[in-house]
């Protein structure tokens, strides 16, 4: 019997996972995919927003400006990339202004610290790139950016560290609601439990309208971007949005963690949740609308792009809490933007539900820190040679576009939770992800994969299921 | 710190030969850093013949080219260290390198050639949409699995660009057992070489499908199949032509790029329009002892062309460390109406020796043109040909006799003229 059961391992069901580690619980994560991370986690702005954008009084509204402080700690305790660049609203109109001036007001009853309205000089003092159409920007120097699946990569693994235990290939089809607990059906195991947890993502509806009368449904909305080359990664120095108007939304324009610059997304509510394919018209949408923001869109920089999708709800707000007819069932849902901001905040949230009902002891032994995989190419030679020294592998480059040695790849593989495909290695160490596109370096990386994983090159995904890269040997 | 004379960046056809060259024209201290562990760069994993017509009048394959050079490189002790990856390169010419052997190694160099050759571009770079599922590859990444490891990357296969290694690996794909579906090419001609759309794919009735693109990649998991469509002479799609073909593979041999990171950080100055190095006839760089040969410079056809660039090269930055001072005046060679650039860019006509190569490519398909050159207002030669394409590497060679009938040559203009 568990105490707990998370289903979902993207930012929400591992944050959640690494706080409860914290408690003499006995907690499983049940992931439907190969990895962690590998829904609406993997692919979206990366952006920890500073809070100003949700309405006051609203879970988005509480939740945002209060993850958001914390940050820091967490980056420092798990070691993942985070960057506090700040972020800047532009208006490109006069009416513009008294709206900045309106979405700063709804920032400070959000509780957001650091807003200031820049005019147009101070902005382009500032960010000389930009279209020089801009009138004024709301500046939020609390705005950051992180890497969404490194983060997710190291709450999990902290969290398996502190006791949690992750179930990968096992999706949930059923759940039964059993005496005080319940019963969660996958295709390999029946498991029981105390409490549920529903991160679920995009499918959080279907989990809970399994169980609950107090039905809900979730939209998959996609988001298409465009990753550039770090050649011009520093087009601009911090994230910008665009004041949005009657013509819509508008996109971002960021650097990365990494460097890159990232341009969008769009929005098109889609069918399928699993639709994550590009359209010429959405690249021409999202480079066209860029073009508003920067003075010129380096199109010819492109590396690559890809699209997300959104777990949007009606009712335009996260679903956190109990099920009001499912007691011990409880929500972590319709968790889009801002839900990697808000995912520390939504962590703790779900922790207090849990405490109130189970009580839980604190666990003692609980180590809040994680070394990530050592980074050859934010070295400098001195530490380079130490790690060498210890390790021959980490002087041998096995993706030579993002500096990625032999020996993160091992490691990423190793580690708790660890790579198990092509896109696991990626995600962990970047190999692949530079401007060749894993042209040189996948037919290595699923050498060493097959090795490790003592399993055959035919075997190896790109991401799990049936994503084999290798159909079979040479004239099978 | 170690010192060298000269330090050659890459183990490929184009560093094996200009470290060769430079060993035979006097220099003891040379070493070749290699980033892979053997020397020979691509031409190990291009097991097809064809290669050395030129250099060695026989036809070889791949690897047997490289290990020509590569005994030739053991026969003259030529220091080699292997598993080395260059990270930095300064202007003044300290390389860092890094292997598990030696850990971080600085290096001081005279003279260093750029010989890193180019990389294929990705899908990325040219924006196909749709699914980003298993089953997409690059040509040579493909031919790695093939020809290095022995897999097959895919059984029924759609290839999207008609470069040389497209081709090379539509039949290579055929011969291990898939079925090549078509290729498809954007422009209404072939990138690659005429001799290898027969060979390839004509032999092999594999559908050449020119002024065609692949407009959406379909499957979640696995590629499923792909819609190609055609398009008008601006390559924008003609609607009502789209085709879906089943596939579980589509590779891409859409052009080449000269692998120039390292030469940026040393600043040397790079062509908008090759992606390598402005050279001038020496084949040195705009930074003073840093010279640049094979694909890193400009994208070959011919094993056999890299070859005779890098002895060149190898020669010059010999003459360089030896203490060669360039006299005389640079000339810049400028180009016009088809001729989309030189290598090189700039000559010194009192450096001359006997000839100098000047290569170029044109821009679209020409027949029945004249390639003429000009020393100033002098038409000093004019070369019928009856067909131009870009897939092909042209050259007009500039003898020391026009130049000693040129004296104050200012500019040298190389275009295309009508009948």
């Amino acid at each position: 019997m568990q105490d707990i059961i998370i289903i979902g391992s993207g930012i929400i069901g591992a944050s959640i996972a690494r706080e409860l580690s914290k408690y003499k619980l006995k907690i499983l994560v049940l992931e439907k995919g190969e990895d962690v991370a590998e829904g609406t986690t993997k692919a979206n702005s990366a952006i920890v927003h500073a809070g100003y954008d949700a309405k006051p009084g609203s879970l988005k509204g509480k939740l945002n400006a209060k993850g958001n402080s914390m940050f820091d700690k967490l980056s420092e305790e798990l070691d993942f990339p985070l960057k506090r660049i700040g972020s800047l609203v532009l208006s490109f109109n006069e009416e513009g202004i008294e709206e900045l001036e309106l979405l700063k007001k709804q920032g400070e009853e959000n509780k957001v610290p650091e807003l200031s309205i820049l005019n147009k000089n101070q902005v382009l003092a500032m960010e000389p790139n930009l279209n020089s159409n801009v009138t004024a920007a709301l500046y939020a120097k609390t705005g950051a950016i992180v890497c969404p699946y490194e983060m997710t990569v190291a709450m999990a693994e902290n969290a398996y560290l502190n006791g949690t235990a992750f179930a990968f290939n096992s999706e949930v089809l059923n759940i039964i609601k059993e005496g005080n607990g319940y019963s969660v059906v996958t295709k390999d195991k029946t498991y029981k439990t105390k409490l549920v947890i529903n991160a679920a993502g995009l499918y959080a509806d279907k989990l809970n309208n399994m169980i609950s009368d107090n039905k809900f449904n979730i939209i998959g909305r996609k988001g298409q971007y465009c990753l550039f080359d770090r050649e011009v990664g520093n087009t601009v120095g911090k994230v910008m949005f665009q004041l949005p108007t009657k013509m819509g939304k508008g996109i971002l324009v960021t650097p990365t963690v990494d460097g890159n610059l990232l341009v969008g997304p769009n929005a098109q509510d889609v069918e399928d949740k699993d639709d994550l394919t590009t359209t010429q018209e959405g690249m021409d949408e999202i480079l066209k609308k860029a073009e508003l923001t920067i003075k010129q869109v380096p199109a010819r920089y492109v590396i690559t792009s890809f699209s997300g999708l959104r777990a949007h709800t009606d009712s335009d707000d996260f679903i956190i809490g109990e099920a009001k007819d499912a007691e011990g069932f409880i929500n972590a849902a319709g968790i889009e933007s801002p839900g990697l901001s808000s995912a520390p905040a939504i962590a703790e949230m779900v922790a207090d539900i849990v405490k109130d009902k189970l009580k839980p002891e604190i666990n003692n032994e609980f180590n809040p820190k994680r070394c990530g995989i050592p980074k050859f190419r934010e070295m400098n030679n001195e530490e380079r040679n130490q790690l060498i020294k210890k390790d021959k592998a980490y002087g041998k480059i096995v993706c030579r576009c993002e500096t990625v040695t032999e020996g993160e790849i091992l490691n990423a593989i190793r580690r708790p939770l660890g790579a198990k495909s092509l896109d696991g290695v990626k995600r962990r160490t970047r190999a692949g992800m530079g401007r060749c596109q894993s042209g040189f370096c996948s037919a290595k990386i699923v050498e060493i994969l097959a090795k490790e994983l003592n399993i055959p090159m035919t075997e190896i995904t790109k991401f799990g299921g049936n994503s084999n890269l290798l159909t079979g040997k040479n004239k099978d | 710190m170690l010192e060298y004379d000269i330090v050659v960046i890459g183990g490929g056809p184009a560093g094996l030969a200009a470290a060769i060259k430079a060993k035979d024209s006097g220099i003891e201290s040379i070493l070749v850093l290699e980033r892979e562990v053997k020397l020979g760069g691509i031409l190990n994993q291009c097991i097809h013949n064809g290669f050395g017509l030129h250099t060695f009048k026989e036809e070889l394959t791949g690897p047997e080219y490289a290990q020509r050079f590569i005994d030739m490189v053991k026969e003259r002790n030529i220091s080699c260290k292997l598993n080395t990856m260059v990270l930095d390169i300064t202007k003044d010419k300290v390389i860092t390198a890094v292997n598990g052997d030696d850990g971080i190694l600085v290096i001081k160099a005279k003279a260093i050639i750029l010989a890193m050759g180019c990389r294929e571009r990705p899908r990325g770079a040219i924006n196909i949409p749709g699914s980003r599922s298993a089953g997409i590859y690059t040509a040579g990444t493909a031919q790695k699995f093939v020809n290095i490891d022995g897999y097959m990357p895919g059984r029924e296969v759609v290839i999207l660009g008609s470069g040389d290694i497209g081709l090379i690996m539509a039949r290579r794909m055929t011969l291990e057992g898939a079925k090549v579906k078509a290729v498809v090419e954007l422009m209404p001609y072939s990138s690659g070489l005429r001799r290898n759309i027969a060979q390839c794919l004509e032999d092999y009735n594999i559908p050449l499908k020119l002024s065609y693109t692949v407009i959406d990649i379909k499957g979640k998991e696995r590629v499923e199949g792909v819609t190609i469509a055609q398009v008008d002479k601006n390559r924008k799609v003609i609607k009502g032509t789209e085709e879906y073909i089943p596939c579980d593979t589509l590779l891409l041999s859409v052009g080449l790029l000269p692998e120039n990171e390292l030469s940026r950080k040393a600043s040397v100055e790079l062509s908008k329009i090759t992606g390598g190095p402005v050279v001038d006839d020496n084949l040195e760089t705009n930074v003073d002892g840093i010279f640049a040969c094979g694909n890193v410079l400009h994208v070959h056809d011919l094993v056999d062309f890299v070859t005779e660039e890098s002895y060149h090269a190898g020669e010059e930055a010999a003459l360089y460390v030896k203490g060669r001072i360039k006299e005389g005046k640079r000339v810049e060679i400028e180009v016009s109406n088809g001729v989309r650039y030189t290598v090189p860019k700039y000559v010194n006509p009192d450096n001359v020796d006997k000839l100098i190569n000047i290569r170029f490519r044109v821009d679209i398909t020409y027949k029945n043109v004249f390639v003429s050159v000009f020393f100033d207002q002098d038409l000093v030669m004019h070369i019928k040909k009856k067909v131009m394409a870009p897939g092909e590497m042209e050259t007009v060679k500039l003898t020391k006799s026009l130049f000693e009938s040129h004296k104050d040559v200012s500019k040298i203009l190389i275009t295309l003229e009508e009948e």
